[in-house]
C-alpha cells in the first residue's frame, strides 16, 4: 500500500509541498481575518479566489497582462466584491441563527459558480504563456518557477497582511473589534467600517492568490470548490482567527498533500489531508492556535 | 427554524376557511394518488419519483438541522451508505432488497453515532466544515474501493417485475406508490417528533445548547437521537434510489451536491417545518428541469445560478422558507 | 443540614484568578446572598457549581455529592436550577414553551407538561403572555421567564443570577415578592447574585461577600455590611445601610 520514493522525489515532494503551502496560507489568511473579526466562515471563500483567477486570466486574455502584474487589478476587484457581500448580505445576518450565516455565504458561492459558468463556460482555461515558466533549481533541488514565484510573493502578501494587522493603527482597530465589539464601539471605532475593511482585506487577499495561482493552474469554474475546502480545513487547523496559525498550518496541509500522493497514492492526497485535521480538530477544537 | 411567524398563536381560523383548507388539503391528496395513472409518460412519472424522493431526504435533513438545528453538509454519506449496502449485499449474497434496505439503516445509524459522537463537540460552523471533510473522505474512498465496483460503481441483476425483489419494468408507476409510502412514513415520524417530548428537546438543543442543558437536557444524547433518525431516513432513501435506477456509483450517491442540494430544498421550503421539504422538492426540483430543457447546454448552470440566490435570499430574508411566507400571507 | 458546599474552590484561567479558595455553605431553606463587585467572581462560581466549566481546585457537594466532573444537565437533573446573568430564554419558542421544555423532565407528556407550565407562568404573573414569543419580551419579563423555566425542573436550590440587572426599578418589589415566594411556597434554598444592595439586603438570610475572587465577608447582612472590608470594597461612604435587625422588609419574610 505504501511505496517509499527515493529521497530525491521526497525532498522535492516536500520542498513543492511547501511551496503550494505558502499559497494555502494566503488563500486561508482572509477567511481567518473575517472570522477573527465577525465569528461568520465564508463559505463563498473559494468562489472568491475563483474569481480572482478568472480576473487575472480576462486580463491576460484580453490585455495581454501577465498574472504577476495583474495582482493590484485582482485586489482591487475582489476588494470591492467583498465589500459588496458585506453591504447586501452579511451585516443582515451578524446576529442571525447558525443556519442563515452558513447559508447566506454557501449560497452566495453556488450562485458564483454557477455565474461563471454561464458566463464563460465549465472549459478549463490557462494561462498559456506566463512571464515565469520553467522548472529551477534551487538548492539542487528542481521546482517549478511559476509555483516558486507564486509561494514567494504570497509570502510577501502574508507577511505585509501581518505587518498590517499587527503594526497599522487600522490594524490595531481590526484587531480590537475582533476581540471585542463593544469595547471597540465605545473607543469610537466604527465597528461597522471595520467590518467592511475587512471583508474587503480578505477578499483582496484571495483575489491576489488567485494571480498568483493562475499562472500556473487551470482556471474553471469549479476550481473554487476543491481550494475553498482546503481553505476552511487550513483555517481550521491553524485556528479560526489566527492569522499565523494559516501559515504554519497551510504549509503542514501543503506537505500532507504532497507526501500522501506520494507514499499513497494521488488518489488519496486530500483523504490524508481531510484524516489529519479530522484529528487535530478533534482533539483540540480551536485548532493549532485559535481563540475558541 | 421557526421565527416569530410560526411562534405566535393567533385565533383559529374561521371555520368556513378551515373547511377550504381541508378540502383543498384533501384534493392535494386524491391528486398525489392519482398522479401516475393520470400522467402516464416516463418523464413526468420519474420527475414526480425524484420529487417525492427528495422530499424525504430533505425531511431526513431537516430533523438534524432545521428542528435540532445542526447543519450538516455531507449528509450523502449516509444515502450512499444506504444505497451501496443493499445493493452490495444483494450482489454479492443474494441478500433481498429490503432486508438489505434495514441492513443499510441500521449500518447507516451506526456511522451516524460514529461521525457525531466526536464532530458534535465542535460548535456551528466547525461542525459544518467537519462533516464537509467527512463528505469528501468517504466520496474518495468509495472511488478507490473496489469491493464496491470503484469508479464504476454496481449495476443490479434485472429480476422480474416483483415487489418482493424490488424492482419494476412494466409497471414502474409502483416505484412512484413506494417512494410516495415511503415519503408518507418519514413525515409522519416527523410529525410525531415536532410534537412530542423529543421534538421539543430537540428544538431547545437547536435554540439555546447551554440553556438546554441547564434544564436538564442531555445536549449530545439528543443530538445522537436526532442524527440517528436523519441517517436512518437518507439510507432507506439510498436503497430505494439504487433499486430504481439499478445502478449507482460514488459520483451519484456520495458527491458533496447532493448533500447541498438536500439542505438547499429544505432551506428554501422552510427549515423546522414539516412541509417545508415538500414545498421545497415539489418547486425547485422541476423548476430545475424547466431550466435545463430551456437554456439548453448552459441549463445546468442556470437552475445553480437560482438555486444559489434563492438560498442566499432566504437565509437572509426569510429563514422560515416558503412556508413562513405562506403562513405569513394566509394570516393577513 | 449544608444543602451545597463548596471548599477550597478556586478556578484560574490562565493568568487570571477568577475564584481563590472560595468556601461557604448554603442551608437548606436559607436564601444566600452572593455581592461583589463586578469581576469578584460569582457568575464564576455559579459556573463551576452548575458544570459549565470545572474549578482548577477544590470541592463543590450537593447533598453529600461531588458536583466536580459533573455536566450541567446532569447537575440540574439532581436538582439544582439557575438564571443566567445574561439572560437565555429559548428565543424562537413561545413563553409557555420555554417552560414546558422544563417541565417535561419530570412531565413526559406535552400537554400536561404545558399546564404545568402555565402554572409556574402564574407564578412569576406571566400567565398572559403564554403564547406570545419569548424574543418580544422585555427584559425584566425574560428574567422571569428564566426564573420560571428553571422552577419548572423542580429543583431544591435555585441560582439566581442578578435577576434585577436592567430591569425596570418599579418591578423590583414584586421581584422581591416573588424571590420571597420560591421559598416560602415552593420550598426552594435560593443562591442569589445581586448588584442591588437594597435587594440582597431585604431578602437574604445571610450574605457571603466575593472581592478580587476571594470570601472577605460571610454572616447575616447587617453584620457583612458593616465590616470593613466590605465597606471598603465597593459600598463607599456614600451608601446608607438600613439597620433593620433582621433584615425583613418584604412579605415573605427572613426571620427565623
Amino acid at each position: 500500500m505504501f511505496n517509499i520514493p527515493s529521497t530525491e522525489v521526497l525532498i522535492q515532494g516536500i520542498m513543492s509541498g511547501i511551496l503550494m503551502g505558502c499559497l494555502y496560507a494566503l488563500i486561508a489568511a482572509g477567511l481567518s481575518l473575517i472570522f477573527g473579526l465577525m465569528e461568520i466562515v465564508n463559505f463563498a471563500h473559494g468562489e472568491f479566489l475563483m474569481l480572482g483567477m478568472y480576473t487575472a486570466f480576462w486580463m491576460y486574455t484580453l490585455f495581454a497582462l501577465d498574472p504577476l502584474l495583474s495582482v493590484p487589478i485582482c485586489g482591487a476587484v475582489l476588494f470591492v466584491l467583498g465589500w459588496a457581500t458585506h453591504k447586501a448580505i452579511i451585516r443582515r445576518i451578524l446576529g442571525a441563527p447558525m443556519l442563515a450565516q452558513i447559508f447566506a455565504t454557501f449560497g452566495l458561492g453556488i450562485f458564483l459558480r454557477a455565474a461563471a459558468q454561464f458566463l464563460w463556460s465549465p472549459d478549463f482555461r490557462q494561462v498559456a504563456k506566463p512571464l515565469v515558466q520553467g522548472p529551477v533549481k534551487i538548492f539542487g533541488i528542481s521546482v517549478g518557477l511559476p509555483q516558486l514565484v507564486a509561494s514567494a510573493a504570497s509570502l510577501l502578501a502574508f507577511g505585509f497582511l501581518y505587518w498590517f494587522i499587527t503594526k497599522t493603527e487600522t490594524g490595531a482597530a481590526l484587531e480590537a473589534t475582533a476581540q471585542d465589539r463593544q469595547a471597540a464601539a465605545l473607543m469610537g471605532i466604527n465597528t461597522e467600517w471595520m467590518f467592511t475593511l475587512g471583508w474587503g482585506i480578505s477578499s483582496a487577499t484571495v483575489g491576489i492568490a488567485g494571480a498568483f495561482l493562475a499562472s500556473f493552474f487551470y482556471v474553471f469554474p469549479y476550481v473554487g470548490s476543491l481550494f475553498g475546502l482546503i481553505a476552511y480545513v487550513t483555517v481550521a487547523l491553524g485556528g479560526f482567527g489566527s492569522i499565523p496559525g494559516s501559515l504554519v498550518a497551510g504549509i503542514i496541509i501543503g506537505v500532507i498533500e504532497v507526501l500522501s500522493g506520494l507514499l499513497i497514492a494521488p488518489a488519496y492526497k486530500y483523504v490524508a489531508v481531510f484524516l489529519i485535521y479530522l484529528i487535530v480538530v478533534l482533539i483540540r477544537p480551536q485548532g493549532l492556535f485559535g481563540k475558541f | 427554524m421557526a421565527t416569530t411567524e410560526t411562534v405566535e398563536r393567533t385565533p383559529p381560523a374561521p371555520s368556513g376557511r378551515r373547511t377550504l383548507m381541508m378540502a383543498l388539503f384533501g384534493l392535494l391528496v386524491v391528486a398525489t394518488l392519482a398522479f401516475p395513472l393520470v400522467f402516464t409518460m416516463p418523464y413526468h412519472r420519474d420527475l414526480a419519483i425524484k420529487v417525492l424522493l427528495f422530499a424525504m431526504l430533505a425531511q431526513a435533513w431537516n430533523i438534524l438541522a432545521g428542528y435540532c438545528g445542526q447543519v450538516s453538509l455531507g449528509h450523502a454519506v449516509f444515502f450512499g451508505a444506504g444505497a451501496y449496502t443493499s445493493s452490495a449485499l444483494q450482489m454479492a449474497f443474494g441478500v433481498n432488497p429490503w432486508l438489505g434496505m434495514v441492513i443499510g439503516v441500521v449500518l447507516a445509524v451506526a456511522l451516524s453515532q460514529v461521525i457525531g459522537y466526536p464532530c458534535f463537540r465542535l460548535r456551528g460552523h466547525y461542525f459544518a466544515i467537519a462533516t464537509i471533510a467527512i463528505g469528501e473522505i468517504i466520496h474518495t474512498l468509495a472511488i478507490n474501493w473496489e469491493f464496491i465496483g470503484g469508479a464504476r460503481g454496481l449495476t443490479l441483476p434485472i429480476r422480474q417485475d416483483s415487489l418482493a425483489a424490488f424492482q419494476f419494468h412494466g409497471t414502474k408507476y409502483l416505484y412512484y406508490y413506494i417512494i410516495l409510502a415511503m415519503m408518507a412514513v418519514c413525515f409522519y415520524v416527523t410529525w410525531r417528533v415536532e410534537r412530542s417530548r423529543l421534538g421539543y428537546y430537540l428544538k431547545a438543543v437547536r435554540e439555546d445548547a447551554d440553556a438546554a442543558q441547564s434544564v436538564g437536557i442531555s445536549v449530545t444524547k439528543y443530538k445522537l437521537i436526532a442524527m440517528a433518525l436523519s441517517a436512518g431516513f437518507m439510507a432507506a432513501g439510498g436503497t430505494f434510489y439504487a433499486q430504481y435506477l439499478l445502478y449507482l456509483d460514488p459520483d451519484s450517491v456520495f458527491p458533496l451536491s447532493l448533500s447541498i442540494l438536500v439542505c438547499l430544498l429544505t432551506v428554501v421550503g422552510g427549515t423546522g417545518t414539516l412541509w417545508g421539504p415538500l414545498v421545497g422538492s415539489a418547486l425547485m426540483l422541476p423548476l430545475s428541469e424547466f431550466t435545463r430543457i430551456k437554456w439548453g447546454g448552459t441549463g445546468s448552470a442556470v437552475d445553480l445560478l437560482i438555486y444559489g440566490a434563492l438560498l442566499t435570499i432566504m437565509a437572509v430574508f426569510q429563514p422560515a422558507g416558503l412556508v413562513g411566507m405562506f403562513r405569513r400571507w394566509g394570516r393577513r | 443540614m449544608a444543602l451545597l458546599t463548596l471548599e477550597g474552590v478556586t478556578k484560574r484561567f490562565g493568568g487570571l484568578v477568577a475564584n481563590n479558595n472560595v468556601s461557604f455553605t448554603v442551608e437548606e431553606g436559607e436564601i444566600l446572598g452572593l455581592i461583589g463587585p463586578n469581576g469578584a467572581g460569582k457568575s464564576t462560581l455559579f459556573e463551576q457549581i452548575t458544570g459549565f466549566y470545572p474549578p482548577t481546585a477544590g470541592r463543590i457537594t450537593f447533598r453529600g455529592q461531588e458536583l466536580v466532573g459533573l455536566r450541567p444537565d446532569q447537575v440540574n437533573r439532581l436538582g439544582i436550577g439557575r438564571t443566567f446573568q445574561k439572560v437565555r430564554p429559548f428565543l424562537g419558542m413561545t413563553v409557555v414553551e420555554n417552560v414546558m421544555v422544563a417541565a417535561m423532565q419530570h412531565t413526559h407528556d406535552p400537554a400536561k407538561a404545558r399546564r404545568e407550565a402555565v402554572g409556574y407562568l402564574e407564578i412569576v404573573e406571566l400567565a398572559e403572555k403564554r403564547d406570545v414569543g419569548a424574543r418580544n419580551l422585555s427584559i425584566g419579563e425574560r428574567k422571569r421567564l428564566e426564573m420560571a423555566r428553571a422552577m419548572a425542573t423542580k429543583p431544591s436550590l435555585l441560582l439566581l443570577d442578578e435577576v434585577t440587572g436592567g430591569v425596570d426599578q418599579r418591578t423590583i418589589p414584586t421581584l422581591l415578592q416573588l424571590i420571597g415566594r420560591l421559598r416560602t411556597q415552593q420550598g426552594l434554598t435560593l443562591v442569589v447574585i445581586e448588584h442591588n444592595m437594597r435587594v440582597i439586603m431585604s431578602v437574604s438570610d445571610r450574605i457571603v461577600a466575593l472581592h478580587l475572587g476571594e470570601v472577605i465577608a460571610d454572616g447575616p447582612p447587617s453584620a457583612v455590611v458593616q465590616e470593613r472590608r466590605v465597606i471598603e470594597a465597593y459600598l463607599g461612604d456614600a451608601f446608607v445601610v438600613p439597620t433593620v435587625g433582621d433584615g425583613t422588609g418584604f412579605a415573605g419574610g427572613t426571620g427565623r
